[in-house]
């Protein structure tokens, strides 16, 4: 295990946490503790169960999301995605049985019975996920035999998503979430590999939400060097198309925390091979092309890659410049959901002259902490289910002049005088592609280099005085 | 299309579409913020507290901290007291705030996790505090939450040490904004009357910039000053569900006179908050108050015109309803529709009260309208569909009906997730009026503005 004296001075920091923070170049690498359960007591950053699976099926646009439980965890997840739709709008709506206290006592499966048929008579959908909370894992309602009954009733799937927020952390929901995801796929006569041999120029493409309409550019992309979108998991999705996964040739996936077990699960039942990808950033998207187009082993397609990726990157590359010049020598904070982003952002800081001084996240897997260690520079810290006062300290001390991370550090790192910008489900410009990137540069310049910054220096007086002493002059 | 709601209105029985309320813990989180040097605590899972603290976060744009006792399935099978024991121990080892609040979530009251008896086996160190609440979200809403969070309070803290009442008053600002329990504060300094607001978030999640992070902000009321509530002469709780019950326990409690008064909301709420306090204390509004008043009725008067007459729809929190209701048919604005999700009536206490006195205000008002307590918003955009508005105010989710319907919409309440400012803001006071009615009539003249033919465009409104 850590040597924590030689990690981080241990004041402040919880004895058992200390484990789970590292500082490159000071230990042998793989030392990281993650993947672990956060600490009763501790002001974690991290979500439910639950949490996780809704993440990932929400964006089903034509589904009904029917939650199991009391009203709280309904309230808290209606339409908080940006994810848009191009067809039905029905998942933006919230559903829920509303258990009270009878339902808790003597089970809520009639309820939850009754629900599907008033919401199914309702809006005719043809899918209908049943989320179970946490309260619905403890009463123990039959879940299955439930949506099994109501399924046969009126002739469409009904498809129960086991995401009692105890059962783990948001890594289980993704994985609750690729378990329906591959009930509704499942051809009729049971899974078979379809696409034996045949190489159609289809992919599907896994692990983008469409926030901000991201899925859309990649799709866009794709379509230029001759590859077809078959369906996108799960960004724009809806039940006719997700029917179809098992006829594509290729799973890319852009977010592998929530979909490396789908992808895995689709290779063994259906033969489809996966590839890891990556659109955010102009080298980590050029390369992610070009792969795609080799593994089609097309000629034509690897020029046409080679054409838009000279044409994009000529298009942002001037822009994507002048930012750099004002950016350059600026330092960041990560602190993000997954390993694979965080990899991908430090990349994405680099294009734009931007060092990485400090990077953790909520569920990143032991592998992705390995990758993250072997890319950032020596004095990196590193960090698992960081909690607040940790994400406050070491920004402090590493003199972050910028924090990404989702809805909850915002004001955290607005407080110190760190600018901050959301790569979760607050963003409101789409982070992916060239487009993305130029975007991403421009969220990075409107918010580190505000004016209203130097109020928060100059005017403060008194009451900056006590303040983050430790920042750089702007 | 976003509007999915079919005109139609059929009985429902499963459930909720689009509700018009949250969960407990969330309303018991809110308000343990509003003790100064206090970590709220979530008993249960840690998504429960990831979603409450994201929720608060979002509405007042501040860091709202809390801590978990991270349930996991051993908990969920042998009970959650472990891990109730190592989180006040970890609370208090690192983050060291005065006083830790505990509040359950369904997973640790359908467990049966008996909390008192835990938080005795554990190491509270000295000098420490530890309170609770029990907030089961298959009971109530967010606000029977604040409401049992503020008795733990009283419950756990206010003592009657003084054989004589103290000249000071207790206030319980119910869950509005910290700019409404800023205003209400002022207006009881302007009375030269002490008081002791509890909870009082002003200070905590309308924190000022200071390149710090606060774990614990400078606000919050005082352990030391709710226990002082005991010795006070007489309580005002502004709201009957958020804050009469608390009132009434520190009535049995430490025989202090309760008196619960309407959220301060319009002319005539204020004038009786004001009133209670001037008939208790014996003191004279000074001009100040009356100079604003007037204001206010000015105001109105000068605008009236772009108000009177108008069908609103409301729907929100039903203290802030009660308020709002009665400030707009004293503009002569007719609200056809009132609607809250939380259930009428407290545990144990009298059903359908808010039912009751709303349809009362409307019929002395000579009008009728569709009034409900425990409702959705998929039934108010029915109602709405069926008798249409020309104003719609509630919060951040009246946007999709809105939107649906090409309404003007005025967002008050909790949450209001897609606007800033507005926990700065008071809708409490006469001030507080004032600026509801300037947001009422932009809305309404912005809105003419946008439908006005070219030759009905005007400069002057
Ligand atoms: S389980 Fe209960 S306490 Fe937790 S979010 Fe859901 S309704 Fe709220
Ligand atoms: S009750 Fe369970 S499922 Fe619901 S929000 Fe809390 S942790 Fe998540």
């Amino acid at each position: 295990m850590i040597n924590v004296s030689t990690a981080v001075p241990n004041d402040n920091l919880i004895v058992e946490r200390q484990s789970s923070i590292l500082v490159k170049g000071r230990q042998r690498k793989n030392q990281l503790k993650c993947d672990a359960e956060s600490i009763a007591g501790c002001v974690s950053q991290r979500a439910c169960v639950y949490c996780g699976a809704r993440v990932v099926l929400n964006p089903v646009t034509d589904a009904i999301h029917l939650v199991h439980g009391p009203i709280g965890c309904a309230s808290y997840t209606w339409d908080i995605r940006g994810s848009l739709s191009s067809g039905s709008e029905l998942y933006r709506n919230s559903f829920s049985t509303d258990l009270k206290e009878n339902d808790v006592i003597f089970g809520g499966e009639k309820k939850l019975a009754r629900a599907i048929d008033e919401l199914v008579e309702k809006y005719k959908a043809e899918l209908v996920f049943v989320y179970s909370t946490c309260v619905v894992g403890v009463i123990g309602d039959d879940l299955e035999a439930v949506c099994k009954a109501a399924a046969q009733k009126h002739g469409i799937q009904v498809i129960p998503v086991q995401s009692s927020g105890f059962i783990g952390n948001k890594s289980a929901g993704y994985r609750a979430a690729c378990d329906a995801l591959l009930r509704l796929i499942e051809p009729p006569g049971g899974p078979r590999p379809l696409n034996n041999g045949r190489l159609v120029k289809s992919v599907n493409y896994l692990g983008d939400f469409n926030l901000a309409g991201e899925a859309w550019i990649i799709k866009d992309y794709l379509k230029r060097i001759g590859v077809e979108v078959n369906v996108v998991f799960t960004g724009d999705s809806n039940y006719r198309d997700l029917k179809k996964a098992p006829e594509a040739s290729l799973n890319i996936m852009q977010c592998a925390g929530s979909m490396a077990y789908l992808a895995r699960r689709m290779e063994v039942l259906y033969g489809i091979p996966s590839m890891r990808i990556s659109f955010l950033g102009l080298e980590d998207t050029a390369a992610s092309l070009r792969r795609i187009a080799a593994f089609f082993d097309d000629p034509e397609m690897m020029r046409r890659a080679e054409e838009l990726i000279e044409q994009e990157t000529a298009a942002v590359r001037p822009e994507i410049e002048r930012y750099r010049e004002k950016l350059s020598g600026k330092k960041a904070a990560i602190y993000v959901g997954g390993g694979f982003k965080a990899i991908s952002l430090i990349k994405q800081f680099r294009e734009i002259g931007i060092d990485v001084v400090m990077v953790g996240t909520q569920t990143g897997r032991e592998e992705e902490y390995q990758t993250l260690h072997d890319i950032s520079d020596d004095g990196t810290v590193i960090l698992d289910d960081a909690n607040p006062s940790e994400l406050e300290r070491f920004m402090i001390e590493q003199g972050a002049h910028l924090l990404v991370g989702g809805v909850k550090e915002r004001p955290l790192a607005y407080k110190l005088g760190v600018a901050f910008i959301d790569h979760n489900h607050d963003r409101k410009h789409p982070l992916s592609g060239y487009v993305g990137a130029v975007n991403f540069a421009r969220e990075v310049y409107s918010t580190v280099c505000s004016p209203v910054w130097k109020y928060a220096r100059d005017v403060g007086g008194g009451l900056y005085a006590a303040g983050n002493k430790a920042l750089p002059e702007r | 299309m976003l509007d999915c709601t079919p005109k139609k209105i059929i009985k429902r029985t499963g459930g909720m579409i689009n509700p018009a309320k949250t969960c407990q813990p969330i309303g018991a989180m809110y308000a343990a913020l509003g003790i100064h040097n206090c970590l709220p605590h979530s008993h249960g899972s840690q998504g429960c507290c990831a979603y409450h603290r994201s929720h608060l976060t979002r509405h007042f744009r501040e860091p709202v901290m809390a801590t978990t006792s991270s349930f996991t399935e051993g908990a969920s099978v042998f009970g959650g007291g472990g891990n109730l024991k190592t989180a006040i121990k970890n609370v208090f080892a690192i983050y060291d705030p005065d006083i830790m609040a505990v509040h359950t979530t369904c997973l640790s009251e359908t467990i049966g996790d008996d909390i008192p008896t835990i938080i005795k086996g554990a190491e509270v160190p000295e000098g420490k505090l530890v309170i609770h609440a029990n907030t089961p979200s298959y009971q109530g809403s967010h606000i029977t939450g604040f409401s049992n969070m503020v008795k733990g309070m009283v419950a756990y803290l206010a003592e009657a040490t003084t054989d004589e009442k103290k000249e000071q008053v207790n206030i319980i600002p119910g869950f509005v904004n910290p700019g409404d329990m800023r205003e209400i504060k002022r207006l009881a300094g302007k009375m030269g009357i002490r008081f002791i607001m509890f909870p009082d978030t002003s200070g905590v999640l309308d924190s000022p910039m200071t390149g710090k992070f606060e774990m614990f902000p400078a606000g919050g009321a005082k352990v030391e000053d709710i226990r002082d509530s005991g010795n006070s002469k007489l309580t005002i709780a502004l709201g009957y569900y958020a804050s009469s019950d608390a009132a009434h326990l520190l009535e049995r409690n430490c025989r202090v006179p309760a008196i619960t008064l309407k959220t301060p909301i319009g002319i005539k709420a204020t004038d009786e908050l004001l009133m209670t306090l001037r008939s208790k204390f014996v003191q004279e509004i000074p001009y100040e108050l009356e100079e604003e008043r007037g204001q206010l009725v000015d105001v109105i008067t000068d605008n009236h015109h772009h108000f009177y007459g108008k069908k609103v729809a409301l729907f929100g929190d039903p203290d802030i309803l009660t308020g709002l209701t009665e400030f707009v048919l004293s503009l002569g604005m007719r609200p056809v529709h009132v609607l809250t999700g939380t259930p009428s009536g407290t545990l144990g206490g009298p059903q359908g009260i808010f039912e009751k006195e709303i349809k009362e205000m409307l019929a002395a008002a000579g009008l009728e309208g569709r009034v409900k307590a425990a409702g959705d918003l998929f039934e108010l955009h029915q109602w709405i569909k069926n008798e249409p508005v020309d104003l719609l105010m509630g919060n951040t989710y009246g946007k999709y009906i809105a939107r649906a319907e090409d309404l003007p919409f005025v967002r008050v309440g909790f949450p209001i997730l897609d606007r800033g400012v507005h926990p700065y803001m008071p809708i409490v006071g006469y001030r507080g009026a004032m600026r509801l009615v300037e947001m009422i009539s932009s809305a309404l003249l912005d809105r003419q503005d946008r439908d006005a033919a070219d030759e009905d465009f005007e400069l002057v409104m």
